[in-house]
């Protein structure tokens, strides 16, 4: 398998402070990856760094075998889906509109959407399962229907790489399930997903890696490799237990407190 | 005689289309973006610039447009460099650039300007060679956003996505804060530098309230402030008022109206 995200030595600055330290990580094609880590872990920047929007001070980065900021119309290639709180939901655009916009990197200037733009909308809207609110005002729609437009736009330009920043966030624990096994269904299609959240309950059964990042990238291996690894611990200052159900792994996080008094 | 009958409300009225027209459209964008405050200091460092352009012989209105234009350009490097906070930027620059205009103005001796104009908007004050200047401007105004309409979107409702997808973001704020300025100086005679701005939210606030489409909303927006600046100009006509606080106030009012009946339901 070739990879189609590769990190070495990656270093990241902020203002002469590292957020992003020594990285070295990579996601083969097809591969589902969740990167967890609390706040101000770096995982945004993490994913700017995949985009291409940051570029590192050392160390080196390639996506599809090129540094990210050479991609120019191959960016396409990614799909991006930004944080929810970074848009205002009361904003008057329809479902099909905000899909669109997916494909307005590839249009390129002054170059308005056309009929193929309007039909690759309406599919990425049938993958995520919401084509019936093509037509609904965006203010209208749940969290996690909103969450699936921004699916659906990332996916408009059929992308072979999607890349999302706290997806779950404001969304219910049961909308939160049925949104992963969407992501399960698009990975099934060959696409890779990386993850970036910093809820560390998050159920590992649906990816296939897990990294944990708190400026360093601690972990990194399948869900079982990791429950093995006592470095996560040490990361978020509190200790990691890991479940297993069958081929279900759990991975839950509880403060030490907690922990201690679950040990008497 | 109609209020048709006089050569200068026949002007007034075909800037009074244009500047209804191009302040609703690039409304939208302003509402949509939260900038109001922007618009506001845009307009008073027009004012800024018409005292400049008298002080050194130059036309106002060109005064007005190179004026602006620095400080929308200004405004957007600032807000992209962060050094300050756009909004300390556009709040140091609006009172001093009103402060600088009545200053220099105060220095102009002979024929006296048409101060009280340039603030709140003159009815007989469309020359000619304004209405030739306002073509241009509305012109340009009008290309740039059918131009530019989906990068227009696109950075209002997500800069972030825009810049991922390999659009200047930069440069189309710059653009879309110069169109602020152009729309400023094309209202400056009929409006003035004072009431601007409320012609930059008004129109786009109420068509805000009535649909939930974007593209109806431009739409809307423009037929909204046509009316409203060409229903302001003949009651300031019939009434010998300021006609830029009769416009001003109109649009208010149907505001008002269109809050109180869709209360409730947004």
């Amino acid at each position: 398998m070739s990879s189609v995200v590769e990190l070495r030595g990656v270093w990241v600055d902020f203002g002469g402070h590292p957020v992003l330290e020594d990285i070295t990580f990579s996601a083969a094609a097809g591969e589902f990856v969740s990167v967890v880590g609390p706040n101000g872990a770096g995982k945004t920047t993490l994913l700017k760094v995949i985009l291409g929007l940051i570029r590192p001070r050392r160390g080196e980065v390639q996506v599809f075998g090129v540094p990210p900021w050479k991609l120019g119309k191959q960016r396409a290639r990614i799909g991006y889906v930004p944080q929810v709180e970074e848009v205002d939901p009361r904003f008057p655009l329809r479902v099909l509109d905000v899909v669109l916009m997916g494909r307005y990197g590839a249009l390129g200037l002054g170059r308005r959407p056309g009929a193929a733009d309007r039909h690759a909308a309406v599919e990425a809207l049938k993958l995520v399962g919401i084509a019936h609110l093509a037509g609904k005002p965006l203010g209208e729609l749940s969290g996690g229907q909103r969450q699936r437009v921004f699916v659906a736009r990332a996916l408009a330009v059929k992308p072979e790489l999607l890349l999302l920043d706290e997806p779950t966030t404001g969304i219910d624990p049961a909308a939160s399930e049925s949104f992963y096994e969407l992501l399960r269904r698009i990975q099934k299609t060959g696409v890779t997903v990386i993850m970036v959240t910093h809820d560390v309950g998050v159920i590992s059964r649906y990816v296939d890696k897990v990294a944990c990042l708190n400026r360093r990238l601690v972990v990194h291996g399948r869900p079982e490799e990791v429950m093995a690894d006592a470095a996560l611990a040490e990361m978020y200052g509190c200790a990691a237990l890991f479940f297993h159900h069958g081929r279900a792994p759990h991975m839950v996080v509880r403060p030490h407190s907690e922990l201690r008094e679950g040990r008497r | 005689m109609s209020f048709l009958g006089y050569v200068f409300m026949q002007r007034a009225l075909i800037a009074g289309a244009l500047i209804g027209a191009g302040a609703g459209t690039v409304g939208v964008y302003v509402v949509l973006r939260g900038f109001s405050f922007i618009g506001a200091g845009i307009a008073h460092a027009a004012f800024g610039g018409v005292a400049i352009a008298f002080l050194v012989g130059m036309d106002p209105l060109l005064g007005a447009l190179v004026f602006s234009l620095l400080v929308a350009w200004g405004i957007a490097y600032t807000s992209r460099r962060a050094a300050i906070k756009e909004e300390v930027a556009v709040g140091v620059l609006f009172a001093t650039s009103m402060a600088l205009g009545i200053f220099l103005l105060s220095f102009i001796r002979g024929p006296r300007v048409d101060l009280l104009g340039y603030l709140f908007g003159n009815i007989l004050a469309v020359s000619s060679r304004d209405l030739v200047l306002s073509f241009v401007l509305a012109g340009v105004v009008f290309l740039a956003v059918l131009f530019l309409y989906k990068e227009f979107l696109f950075i209002v409702f997500d800069p972030g996505m825009a810049e991922v997808a390999g659009f200047p973001v930069g440069l189309l704020q710059g653009a879309l804060l110069s169109l602020v300025a152009l729309t400023v100086v094309l209202s400056l005679r009929v409006v003035g530098a004072v009431l601007v701005a409320a012609l930059l939210v008004i129109p786009a606030a109420t068509a805000y309230q009535l649909v939930r489409d974007f593209h109806k909303m431009v739409f809307l927006s423009a037929c909204i402030g046509v009316l409203e600046v060409i229903g302001g100009l003949i009651i300031s006509f019939y009434l010998d008022t300021p006609s830029g606080p009769t416009i001003v106030l109109l649009s208010a009012s149907l505001f008002g109206l269109v809050l109180l009946f869709r209360k409730g339901t947004r």
